[in-house]
C-alpha cells in the first residue's frame, strides 16, 4: 500500500512535466510544411513548362476541385466537434464525429483520384510535361497525407472501440491527428489558391 | 519475380570486390561465431539492439561511426593510389566504371553514415546528461532514428556486392543521374539509402530540440545551458529546417528516375538548376549541422584543460545562432558559375564571407580561454589546438572560394575538394575525435589511452596537411576533381606527395584502433579506472552522476543555480548528486524491438524498390506500417524503478567515491 502511494506521488509529480508528445508532433508538423514549401516553390518553377503538353487552363476542372475544397474543409470541422466531444469524455459521440470525418475524407480522396485518373487517361500523366510532373508531385504529396491521416483515423477508431474513457494518451494521439488534419486543411488551401485557381486565371 | 536482379548483379569478375568480399564475410562470421561461442546473443538482443536508453544508442551510434570511417577512407586511399599510377598512358588499377563509384561512395558514407552517425552518437551520449535529464523527450523515436540510419549503411555496403553504387558524385547531380545516363541501380541504391537516412536524421532533430525545449533540470535558463549543448540546439533547428529540403531534392529524382517525369530531365521541360539549388539548400546548412557540434565540444574541452571558465560563453551562444541564421542563405555559392548574374552571385559571395566573423569571434574566444589559463596537454587538447591551426586556413581557402571572380577560376578543381577537407577533416573529424577521447570515460568508466591518442593525433594532423596541401597546388594547375587519369607531368609529383599523406592517414586510423585496444585492456588499471564520475574536473552536469551513469542518468535531478553547474557547486560545497536525499521511485521506458523491426522492414521495401522487386517493396510497407500501429497500440511501455533498486545503485557509486577521496 505504501509502495502504491509513493509511485502515485512519483506519478503525479512527473506530471508536471508536461507531455512533450503534442510539442514534439508540432516540430514533425513544421517539417512537413517545409516539404510542402519546397514542393510550392518547385511548382513555381516549373509551372510554365508545358513543353507542348496542355496548360493549366485546359486540364483543370475548377468545379470538382471546388467541391474537393467543400469537403475537405467541412471535415476539419466535423472532427473538431470530435475533439470537443473527446475533451468531455464523451467517448461515443467523439467516435461519431470522427467516423463522419473519415467518411468526408475518403469522398475528397475519391474525387482526387477520380481526377488524376482521368489526366492519365487523357494522356496528360506526369510524365507529360515538367508542368504536370510537378502538379502531380504537389497535389499527390498532400493525397498521400490524407490516406495517412485516414489511415491513422481508422487506427484510432479502432483503438477506442468498447471504451467508456479516454486516458491522457488517447487524448495526446486524437489531438496530435487534429494537428494533423488542420494542416493539411491549411495546405490545401495553397494548392486550391496557387495551383489550381492561378492556373486558371 | 526477383525484377532487375539477376545472378550478373553480382560482380564476381572484380578481383578487389571478391576479395572484400571475402574478408568481410570472414570477419561477419568471426563476430558471429565469437558472439555465439561466448552466449552473448541475448545480451546483445536485449541490452543493446532493443534499447532505448540514449547512452546505449549513442555507443552503437559511434559504432557504425567507425565502421563508415573504415570504409570510407577505404576508398579513399584507393582513389590517391589510382591517381598515383594513372599518368602518362599507365591507365591505373581502378576503371572509370569502378573509379566513379568510389569517389561517390566515398562522399555519401563519410558524409552520411561517417560524420552524421558520429554527431548523432555523440548527442545522444551527453546531451540529456548534460542538461540533468533521465533520458530523451521520445526514447522510442531514439532508436528508430538509429536503425534507420544503420540499415540505409547497411544498403550502401550491400550495393559493394549486389549491383553497383551510384557513379554520379556525393550529390548525383542530373542529368547524369537521371536514367537516360545512368540506368543501373546505382544511383537508386543511393536515393534509398539517403532517403532512408534522412528519416532518421530528421527524427533525430524533432527528439533533441524537443529534449532540450522541455526536459532541461529546473533552474537551467538557456542562458545557463553549457555550450556543447547550445550547439546541438542551433543544430537541431538546421536538421528540422534543412533534412526535409533533402528528402524533396532526392524524392524528385526518384519520380524522375521511377515515373519518367520531367523535374531535372534534359527534355519535358526539366531543369537541371533547379536541383543543384534545392539540393545545396539541404547541402550547405548540412556542413553547419556537422561543424557546429564540433565547436560545441571544442568550447568544453578547452574550458576543462585551461582550468578557466569559457571566455565569452554569450558571444559564443550569439555566434553559434548568427552561424545557424547565415548558414540558411550562402548556398548559391556552390555554383557560382551556374549564371544566376552578378548581382546574386555578389550576394551570396557576401553573405558566405560574414559568417567567417561569427567563426573568428569563436576562435577568438578559445584563445581567450586559453590565454593566462592552466593549460593541460592532454591528448584532447592537441585535437583541439590542430583544429583551431587547420580550421583557420579551411576558413580562409574558404574566404577565397566565395569571392565569385576568383571561384570561376577555381570551381570544381582540386582546389575546392582541398578546401572542405581543410575544414571537414580539419574541423569536424578533429572535433567529434576530441569529444570522443573527452567523453569516452563517461559513457564507459575508463580512459582512453593517452600515448596512442597523441600519436594517433600527430599522424592525422601532419598526414593531412601532406596529403591536402598538394591538392590546393594542384587546384591552381588547373587539375579537376574526379579525374580517372591524366597525362600532365607536373602534376605527378603532387599526386605522389598526396599518397604519402593517405598512407600516414592510415597510420593514424591504425593508431586509434590501438588506442582502443590498449585502453580496453588496461581498463581495470588504477590510473584509468574513473570511480568519481569526474575524470577531467570538469564543469557541467554529466560529470557529477557516476561513469558509466545508472540508466536512470540521475537518482535525484539536480538544481541548476548558475552556468557550469558542477563547477559551482563543487566550489560551494554542494553535493550535486544530493546523496541520500529523498528517493522516489524513478519512471522510465521499456525496451522495444519495434525500432528495429521498422529499420529492417525499410531495408527489405528499398532493396525491393531498387530492384523493382515489387512483391518485396509491397511486405516491406506493410513490415513498417503493421509495426507503427502495432507499437501504437501497445499500453506497456513504461515501468517505475523502485526506490530499492535506486538506493543500492547509488550506495554502490557513494562507496566508489569514498573509496577514490581515501586513494588520493
Amino acid at each position: 500500500m505504501a509502495q502504491n502511494m509513493t509511485a502515485d506521488a512519483a506519478h503525479a509529480h512527473d506530471e508536471h512535466h508536461e507531455s512533450p508528445v503534442v510539442f514534439g508532433f508540432w516540430l514533425y508538423l513544421m517539417t512537413d510544411c517545409i516539404i510542402f514549401g519546397t514542393l510550392f516553390a518547385v511548382f513555381a518553377v516549373l509551372r510554365d513548362q508545358f513543353a507542348g503538353g496542355p496548360t493549366g487552363h485546359e486540364v483543370f476542372e475548377l468545379s470538382g476541385v471546388g467541391i474537393e475544397t467543400a469537403i475537405l474543409l467541412f471535415s476539419s470541422i466535423t472532427y473538431g466537434f470530435g475533439m470537443i466531444a473527446a475533451h468531455e469524455n464523451k467517448v461515443s459521440t467523439m467516435r461519431t464525429w470522427l467516423g463522419v470525418t473519415f467518411l468526408l475524407g475518403l469522398g475528397f480522396l475519391f474525387m482526387e483520384i477520380r481526377e488524376f485518373s482521368h489526366m492519365i487517361a487523357e494522356g496528360n500523366g506526369p510524365d507529360r510535361s515538367a508542368f504536370l510532373s510537378a502538379f502531380f508531385t504537389l497535389v499527390g504529396t498532400h493525397g498521400l497525407h490524407v490516406t495517412c491521416g485516414l489511415l491513422w483515423m481508422a487506427v484510432l477508431l479502432f483503438q477506442t472501440a468498447g471504451k467508456t474513457e479516454l486516458n491522457e494518451r488517447m487524448i495526446g494521439k486524437l489531438t496530435c491527428l487534429s494537428l494533423f488534419w488542420h494542416f493539411l486543411d491549411i495546405v490545401w488551401i495553397c494548392v486550391f489558391t496557387f495551383v489550381y485557381l492561378m492556373s486558371v486565371i | 519475380m526477383l525484377g532487375k536482379l539477376t545472378l550478373s548483379a553480382i560482380p564476381y569478375d572484380v578481383p578487389i570486390l571478391v576479395g572484400t568480399f571475402i574478408g568481410a564475410a570472414i570477419a561477419g562470421l568471426a563476430v558471429v561465431g565469437l558472439i555465439t561461442y561466448y552466449g552473448k546473443w541475448g545480451y546483445l538482443w536485449r541490452e543493446w539492439l532493443t534499447s532505448v536508453d540514449h547512452k546505449r544508442i549513442g555507443v552503437m551510434y559511434i559504432v557504425v561511426a567507425l565502421v563508415a570511417l573504415f570504409r570510407g577512407f577505404a576508398d579513399a586511399i584507393m582513389m590517391r593510389s589510382q591517381l598515383a599510377l594513372a599518368y602518362a598512358g599507365n591507365p591505373g588499377y581502378l576503371p572509370p566504371h569502378h573509379y566513379d563509384q568510389i569517389f561517390s561512395a566515398h562522399g555519401t558514407i563519410m558524409i552520411f553514415f561517417m560524420a552524421m552517425a558520429f554527431m548523432q552518437g555523440l548527442m545522444n551520449i551527453v546531451v540529456p546528461l548534460q542538461i540533468g535529464a533521465r533520458d530523451v523527450a521520445f526514447p522510442f523515436v531514439n532508436t528508430l532514428s538509429f536503425w534507420m540510419t544503420t540499415v540505409s549503411f547497411l544498403l550502401v555496403n550491400v550495393s559493394l556486392f549486389i549491383g553497383e553504387f551510384s557513379q554520379c558524385g556525393w550529390l548525383a547531380y542530373p542529368p547524369l543521374s537521371e536514367q537516360q545516363f545512368s540506368p543501373g541501380v546505382g544511383v537508386d541504391y543511393y536515393i534509398w539509402a539517403v532517403q532512408l537516412s534522412g528519416v532518421g536524421t530528421l527524427l533525430t532533430g524533432v527528439n533533441f530540440f524537443a529534449t532540450i525545449v522541455k526536459m532541461r533540470a529546473p533552474g537551467m535558463t538557456y542562458m545557463r545551458m553549457p555550450v556543447f549543448t547550445w550547439t546541438i540546439f542551433c543544430t537541431t533547428v538546421l536538421i528540422m529546417v534543412a533534412f526535409p529540403i533533402l528528402t524533396v531534392a532526392i524524392g524528385l529524382l526518384g519520380l524522375d528516375r521511377y515515373l519518367g517525369m520531367h523535374f531535372f530531365t534534359n527534355d519535358g521541360g526539366g531543369n537541371q538548376m533547379l536541383y543543384l539549388s534545392v539540393i545545396w539548400g539541404w547541402g550547405h546548412p548540412e556542413v553547419y549541422i556537422l561543424v557546429l557540434p564540433a565547436f560545441g565540444a571544442f568550447s568544453e574541452i578547452t574550458q576543462t584543460f585551461s582550468r578557466k571558465p569559457l571566455f565569452g560563453y554569450k558571444t559564443m551562444v550569439y555566434a553559434t545562432a548568427s552561424i545557424m541564421v547565415l548558414s540558411l542563405v550562402v548556398w548559391v555559392h556552390h555554383f557560382f558559375t551556374m549564371g544566376a548574374g552578378p548581382n546574386v552571385n555578389a550576394f551570396f559571395g557576401i553573405m558566405t564571407m560574414v559568417i567567417a566573423v561569427p567563426t573568428g569571434v569563436k576562435i577568438f574566444n578559445w584563445l581567450f580561454t586559453m590565454y593566462k589559463g592552466r593549460i593541460e596537454f592532454h591528448a584532447t587538447m592537441y585535437w583541439v589546438i590542430g583544429f583551431m591551426i587547420t580550421f583557420s586556413i579551411g576558413g580562409m581557402t574558404g574566404v577565397m572560394l566565395a569571392i565569385p571572380a576568383s571561384d570561376f577560376v577555381l570551381h570544381n578543381s582540386l582546389f575546392v575538394i582541398a578546401h572542405f577537407h581543410n575544414v571537414i577533416i580539419g574541423g569536424v573529424y578533429f572535433g567529434y575525435v576530441a569529444a570522443m577521447n573527452f567523453w569516452f570515460p563517461k559513457a564507459f568508466g575508463f580512459k582512453l589511452n593517452e600515448a596512442w591518442g597523441k600519436r594517433a593525433f600527430w599522424c592525422w594532423f601532419v598526414g593531412f596537411y601532406v596529403a591536402f596541401m598538394p591538392l590546393y597546388v594542384l587546384g591552381f594547375e588547373g587539375m579537376t576533381r574526379r579525374m580517372n587519369h591524366y597525362d600532365n607531368p607536373e602534376w605527378h609529383p603532387w599526386l605522389l606527395i598526396a599518397e604519402v599523406g593517405a598512407v600516414l592517414i592510415a597510420i593514424g586510423i591504425v593508431c586509434q584502433l590501438t588506442q582502443l585496444y590498449v585502453s580496453i585492456r588496461d581498463r581495470n588499471l588504477a590510473e584509468n579506472r574513473d570511480l568519481t564520475g569526474d575524470p577531467w574536473n570538469a564543469r557541467t552536469l554529466e560529470w557529477s552522476t557516476s561513469s558509466p551513469p545508472p540508466f536512470y542518468n540521475f537518482a535525484i535531478l539536480p538544481e541548476v543555480h548558475e552556468l557550469d553547474a558542477f563547477a559551482h557547486d563543487k566550489e560551494a560545497g554542494i553535493d550535486t548528486r544530493q546523496a541520500g536525499g529523498n528517493y522516489q521511485p524513478i519512471h522510465m521506458p521499456k525496451n522495444t524491438a519495434c525500432g528495429f523491426l521498422i529499420g529492417a522492414f525499410s531495408f527489405v521495401m528499398g532493396f525491393g524498390a531498387i530492384w523493382y522487386i515489387w512483391w518485396l517493396a509491397a511486405v516491406g510497407l506493410i513490415g513498417v506500417i503493421a509495426t507503427v500501429i502495432a507499437r501504437s497500440s501497445d499500453n506497456d511501455v513504461d515501468y517505475y524503478v523502485p526506490v530499492s533498486e535506486v538506493v543500492r545503485i547509488e550506495q554502490e557509486h557513494t562507496h566508489n567515491l569514498m573509496a577514490a577521496q581515501a586513494a588520493e
